[in-house]
């Protein structure tokens, strides 16, 4: 009994410990998150409307292991139980006639490093990682420089 | 006897009224008959049934043939009921059967609805197919599309689709329903070289 109460009363001290310090909930507002210090409750300014950039052929990627991103206009493109339409043009019966790339062989194997037949459930959705592009302003401004061996 | 001396004879025998009401119910029957074909023809009258506003019109509802820049809308009979005459009243009259099953309640909810989609999906698809879509055709024609116009994509693929003689929902399947669950290797249609 005693030994199950201990860390509940280490806990309370170092709850007061924190409280003397200051450190409390409302002062964790340095921190400026995504939405740029507007309160939860407050109105935000709605976002500058942006367009899906146009179809083109494959895109250079920007660091090793990145996954290509995907140079044309996916709206619409339903990926559920039923149906992956990406799959009607990716999938390896069908990219030879549709011309599209194919979707890598490390798709098809599973978490246990199992090959399955057909593409593994955890690489089904892939805007997951494959993502189209918007010719945006980034959200947070960064110093991201693209790799010089893969340019 | 020539044309006016029937009519002259007619007159003498004073048959005009009869004619009149003849012709009067005429003008009565053809204009309901054409009003009931125009009030059935709208998407109003389609989704006066669950059946079909709790299903394939909230899905109809996220594609482009109902929410689209240039806020023209194809709505449920531009797709699914013929514009020319014969045509039309060849569906009207096999529409009869949906009022049957509407009656039996076949597909009366979300899940029984399930269970028939891929079934009543590939009566639709046969049908496109039997008629080269003709109802996609009244308003996108291959002969007024510019290619040059269209994406990367498309252009490859209407250009090498038209030379092979393909028709519209061979490829488009599923544009503005969701698709069936258990659709077959044999029910896509789009392969081409």
């Amino acid at each position: 009994m005693i030994k199950r109460k201990l860390p509940s009363i280490r806990m309370i001290f170092m709850m007061v410990i924190l409280a003397c310090a200051g450190i409390t909930p409302a002062q964790a507002g340095d921190v400026t998150g995504l939405r740029g210090g507007v309160p939860l409750d407050g109105a935000e300014r709605s976002p500058e409307l942006t367009k899906w950039m146009p179809d083109s052929h494959a895109l250079p990627r920007a660091y090793l292991q990145q996954p290509p991103l995907v140079p044309h206009q996916i709206e619409s493109y339903k990926i559920d139980m039923r149906q992956n339409k990406c799959m009607t043009c990716h999938s390896w019966s069908k990219a030879k006639e549709t011309r599209a790339t194919k979707i890598s062989l490390t798709h098809f194997r599973n978490r246990f490093g199992s090959e399955m037949s057909d593409v593994s459930p955890q690489r089904y959705f892939c805007t997951q990682c494959h993502v189209p592009q918007k010719d945006a302003p980034p959200l947070v401004e960064n110093t991201f420089k693209p790799v010089e061996a893969i340019k | 006897m020539n044309l006016f001396e029937a009519i002259a004879d007619l007159a003498k025998r004073k048959t005009w009224p009869v004619l009149f009401t003849f012709l009067g119910l005429g003008v009565i029957f053809l204009g309901g008959f054409q009003w009931a074909l125009a009030v059935t023809n709208t998407e109003q009258f389609c989704i006066s049934c669950h059946e079909m506003e709790e299903n394939v019109f909230k899905e109809y509802r996220d594609t482009i043939h109902y929410a689209n820049r240039t806020g023209v809308r194809a709505t449920c009979p531009d797709c699914h009921v013929p514009r020319q005459w014969q045509h039309m009243v060849v569906r009207k009259i096999q529409a009869s059967n949906e009022l049957l099953h509407k009656v039996l309640g076949t597909i009366d909810t979300p899940e029984k609805f399930e269970r028939k989609r891929l079934e009543l999906a590939r009566h639709v698809w046969e049908a496109m197919k039997k008629t080269d879509s003709r109802e996609c055709r009244n308003c996108h024609n291959f002969n007024s599309m510019d290619f040059t116009r269209q994406g990367i994509r498309a252009f490859d693929f209407h250009e090498r689709g038209f030379a092979q003689n393909k028709t519209c929902i061979d490829c488009h399947k599923g544009i503005a329903h969701t698709l069936p669950r258990g659709m077959t290797v044999a029910d896509d249609s789009s392969h081409m070289q």
